[in-house]
């Protein structure tokens, strides 16, 4: 178990200044949604962006959070 | 590091089918959400798969992790590519970029 303020705090480690948007899907702090928007994932593939978050989450992904349903953006990507 | 047999093993099993989905649970009987949703979206895009039990072994579900640097399942590859997860998955298919992924595999 962890809380979407220790996932938040950690992306947002990883990616100062990005948006960052956790969810807690079922209430029992296991199971996240997120939605990051950053710099850091422009010139990245979706599966290069997606990596860059499992890595900020590091240990937590062994096991504190069960699921997470992730969704990573560049800032302009919604406008191309 | 991944012992040369054990990544010697995943990588036959990654190319054992063209589009090869690692779940949890089975085709006709997902143990996950996430690894359902992609059994579906799979069904929809109308190509042939075939799909492995990551639950029932630890060595594939501990080695796969470490071999693509994905640490959750499902995952999908084709023609022996990682192509994402359920949330890549999903966003492939909304957008109409899986179907040409697959286009290999029909």
């Amino acid at each position: 178990m962890t809380s979407t303020e220790v996932i938040r705090t950690r992306l947002l480690s990883a990616f100062p200044g990005a948006s960052v948007d956790v969810t807690d899907l079922t209430g029992t702090k296991d199971h996240f949604q997120a939605v990051v928007v950053a710099r850091e994932f422009d010139g990245k593939s979706r599966v290069d962006q997606h990596k860059m978050v499992y890595a900020a989450l590091g240990d937590l992904m062994n096991g504190a959070i069960h699921a997470l349903a992730l969704t990573t953006r560049r800032p302009e990507a919604d406008g191309a | 590091m991944l012992e040369a047999t054990v990544r010697a093993r995943l990588e036959s099993l990654i190319k054992s089918h063209k589009v090869m989905l690692f779940m949890k649970g089975t085709k006709q009987f997902p143990a996950c959400g996430f690894s359902n949703a992609v059994v579906q979206i799979l069904g929809k895009e109308g190509v042939s798969f075939e799909t492995f039990n990551i639950l029932a072994d630890p060595e594939v579900r501990q080695g796969l992790k470490e071999f693509s640097s994905w640490p959750t399942f499902p995952q999908l590859y084709v023609d022996g590519k990682f192509v994402g997860g359920c949330d890549i998955v999903t966003e492939l298919h909304q957008s109409g970029e899986l179907s040409k992924e697959l286009a290999v595999a029909k």
